[in-house]
């Protein structure tokens, strides 16, 4: 039977790579060649254009802007967001003090988990009504009224969020108040990732840490963090995606959609608006491919840099 | 099934679809890719009219089928079947007529091979008419604009149309849009709140300012607006600069005319407009409201006026979608204490070029006949039906909002809102003002809305917002991919 094995092979493993070439090689391929085209959307008509659309990239001030606000999330989302889920699966697992009942983790933690991991059962539509409701600018939103109500806010100037364009350290303010959203959004899940890899270390390394006199914070960076290391780079990779994207965040909580003024746009909001406003489809599939250059080398760099051996328990 | 005579054998069968796939697969990727060779076999349009006569002007072929794809927004499904019926009585065609809030996500890849007979191109996801003009996609509308109306042999549709409409549409001087709603944009009030504290509605900005004042002293904000969609507070920063400025001041804006934003008019109109923000008279936080949260605050009487157009009423007494972040946080409601009442924009300075009662009336809800599509006469019929006598009537009275069609404003009355928009119309006379630079570019529309955003949050002021819209007009002027219009 073996003279039948490849054909056999190929029989079952055929339909799947058909979809997967419809679905997804060939609408690659089409926006690379697209992205060399002056394709309008609208028509059957495009001309070779060349790297016409790449030259205008480079000189594309929108487009340049949008680049820095996706940097500003690629370090700042995976940032904070892995270091308070780190730090609050720490505190659940293994921060409690440890007695009798030896490593836990402080005391309601159950609790903790399932308040923190909520906003990630909560689809995006509903996370966007909730925060525009909390954003509101004028003093019927949430937070204006609570902190009008108490005093700290003059109602005749109340916050702008994701409004405000002004920078705060130099990066725009609107940019910041998404970023509240998105961490919020997804430290529980992360949370609940590197819960599960903590879980899974051995309690008795961390009993002869404590049998040694290691503190909480010294547990915490000789002995969880370098086990962690695997899940932190993946977290750390998905989150880099997460922060490359931007789109509904940007597109549902910013006025004029990327405004105010253009403070906001991310790379996905401008590749939109010219594609599907302006309909310069050639130029927005030439923006999408530099785009998931960016993103390739990113994740090989990423995870080129991170690795490492492995310690098996 | 398998009984069937002409059902082919199951070996062909499978050959066929084999061959239709590997069809499907090579077609796709060069589908609006290689322009040169994806343009043949796609002109190959059959001229199957028939004779043109004064019931059939536009030579529909009898019963066949024609696609409509209606927005469903606002307007209900209900005019659209009305029409449908009257070109299946008149030419028994058979009309496929199709629903949907998603016209672009929808039509937009149907465009290039297989689109319908006609679109209504509306909502939130519409389609550019700019882009769709300058690609070539649409169908010219003129033997539609020059063909016997539906109801007189002896008068042609171009002829019933009320002023400015086939206007509205065009775009590289050809008519490729079919604006079928009429309105007016204004200002509003509620009309039992003045008479209450015995206010007077103001009709020049210095009355404004002093009755701001009052206004303010009673805990109200003199002014909200949806700061979100800056567009909304265009509308009267525009108007305010036709009116004082003429026609000379709009057609140089319009037209992009070097200049056209730095002038004294323009540097008047913002002065004010800033004033306005800089001394407290605009509810705090209003730069940050979508449109529906700052008409829910007018209603609730926090605020005194607001820019909106003629369909402040019906938006606001329409269901809300609880699924839409836009949405105020109690719902929409109107109190049935309030008397909306809409008013033209107040004067500038004692010596605008327009007299007071001018308003910007417009045409908006465009209808369009792809250039691909199969029957575009029967599209083109449709349209016809829908601007006859009884089409028009029977829009404003399932709608309440009056067509393009002369005189169908008349019967919409029921309530102050629709009174008041029927007297700014009537006072408006020959003194209409005429924007068109929105729907010329889009670019525009985009771009306008951030100095407009800046200078409404006080962020801004008279010479930044000048310079950085005649820059925005300047760039659209220099880009070699946007088709230039003039008038």
């Amino acid at each position: 039977m073996r003279h039948g094995k490849y054909p056999f092979i190929a029989g079952f493993l055929a339909a799947p790579l058909a979809l997967y070439v419809i679905f997804l090689i060939s609408p690659y391929a089409q926006t690379v060649m697209n992205s060399f085209t002056n394709w309008g959307g609208f028509s059957n008509q495009a001309e070779y254009v060349g790297t016409e659309n790449y030259a205008r990239l480079l000189k594309d001030e929108l487009f340049h802007a949008a680049l820095w606000h996706n940097v500003f999330f690629l370090v700042a989302l995976p940032l904070v967001t892995v270091t308070l889920a780190l730090f609050f699966a720490f505190l659940l697992n293994v921060g409690g003090r440890g007695g009798r009942a030896g490593v836990r983790g402080v005391f309601g933690s159950g609790l903790y988990k399932v308040v923190f991991f909520f906003p990630q059962v909560l689809s995006v539509a509903i996370i966007v009504i909730l925060w525009d409701a909390l954003y509101r600018t004028d003093g019927q939103g949430l937070l204006n009224w609570l902190l009008i109500k108490i005093g700290l806010l003059d109602p005749l100037h109340p916050l702008q969020f994701t409004n405000n364009p002004t920078p705060f350290l130099g990066v725009p303010q609107v940019l910041w108040w998404l970023l509240i959203i998105v961490v919020w959004a997804n430290v529980g899940f992360y949370l609940v990732l590197f819960s599960a890899a903590m879980q899974s270390i051995p309690k008795d390394i961390y009993e002869a840490a404590m049998l040694d006199g290691a503190t909480r914070v010294h547990t915490f960076f000789r002995v969880t963090l370098p086990l962690l290391r695997d899940s932190v780079s993946v977290a750390w990779v998905y989150l880099g995606f997460l922060a490359l994207d931007m789109f509904v965040w940007v597109f549902a909580l910013t006025p004029q959609q990327g405004g105010p003024n253009h403070a906001s746009e991310v790379f996905a909001t401008v590749l939109f608006r010219e594609a599907f406003t302006r309909g310069q489809f050639g130029y927005a599939c030439a923006m999408g491919v530099a785009m998931a250059v960016f993103a390739l080398l990113l994740g090989a760099v990423q995870l080129t840099a991170t690795r490492r051996e492995r310690i098996e328990f | 099934m398998s009984a069937s005579p002409d059902t082919p054998s199951d070996l062909s069968r499978r050959a066929l679809l084999g061959r239709a796939a590997a069809a499907g697969l090579l077609a796709t990727p060069a589908a609006g890719l290689l322009g040169a060779c994806a343009t043949s076999g796609s002109d190959d349009k059959k001229d199957d009219t028939q004779a043109k006569t004064n019931e059939n002007p536009l030579g529909v072929v009898k019963d066949s089928p024609v696609e409509v794809v209606v927005f469903n927004g606002g307007f209900g499904e209900e005019y659209p079947k009305f029409d449908k019926q009257l070109v299946e009585q008149r030419h028994g065609l058979k009309v496929d007529l199709k629903f949907t809030q998603k016209i672009k996500t929808e039509l937009q890849p149907r465009f290039s091979a297989t689109p319908p007979d006609l679109i209504n191109n509306a909502g939130a996801d519409q389609m550019g008419n700019d882009v769709l003009a300058n690609q070539n996609a649409l169908v010219d509308l003129t033997p539609l604009l020059d063909a016997a109306s539906w109801d007189d042999p002896n008068v042609k549709v171009k002829d019933t149309l009320a002023p400015g409409t086939i206007e509205s549409g065009t775009l590289n001087g050809k008519p490729y849009a079919l604006n079928y709603v009429y309105g007016v944009f204004g200002i509003w009030y509620d009309a039992a709140l003045f008479e209450k504290n015995s206010w007077t509605p103001p009709k020049t900005f210095d009355e404004f300012f002093t009755l701001a004042d009052k206004i303010k002293a009673a805990g109200i904000a003199p002014w909200v607006h949806a700061g979100k969609y800056p567009y909304y507070m265009g509308w009267p920063i525009m108007d305010w600069i036709h009116k004082l400025g003429g026609e000379t001041q709009a057609k140089a804006i319009d037209n992009l005319e070097d200049g056209a934003w730095k002038t004294d008019v323009v540097k008047t109109v913002v002065t004010r407009v800033q004033e306005m923000v800089t001394k407290g008279y605009v509810l705090p936080g209003s730069e940050g409201l979508s449109h529906l949260q700052s008409q829910q605050s007018f209603l609730d009487g926090k605020a005194a006026f607001i820019p909106v157009g003629t369909w402040f009423e019906s938006e606001m007494s329409s269901p809300s979608d609880p699924k839409d972040e836009r949405e105020p946080a109690g719902g929409r409601k109107i109190p049935p204490t309030v008397k909306m009442t809409m008013l033209p924009v107040w004067d500038m300075t004692t010596s605008d070029k327009m007299p007071y009662g001018a308003a910007r009336t417009y045409a908006a809800e465009s209808w369009l006949v792809p250039a691909k599509a199969k029957n575009p006469n029967a599209g083109m019929e449709f349209l016809r039906a829908m601007l006859s006598k009884q089409g028009a009537s029977k829009f404003s009275e399932l709608t309440k909002a009056p067509t393009v069609v002369k005189g169908g404003a008349d019967g919409v009355t029921g309530s102050t809102a629709l009174t008041s928009i029927n007297n700014v119309v009537k006072n408006v006379g020959s003194n209409t003002m005429i924007w068109r630079i929105n729907d010329w570019y889009g670019d525009f529309f985009t771009g306008h809305q951030g100095p407009i955003g800046e200078l409404m949050a006080g962020r801004s002021n008279p010479t930044k917002f000048m310079d950085e819209m005649q820059k925005l007009a300047d760039k659209i002027k220099k880009d070699p991919n946007v088709k230039k219009q003039s008038r």
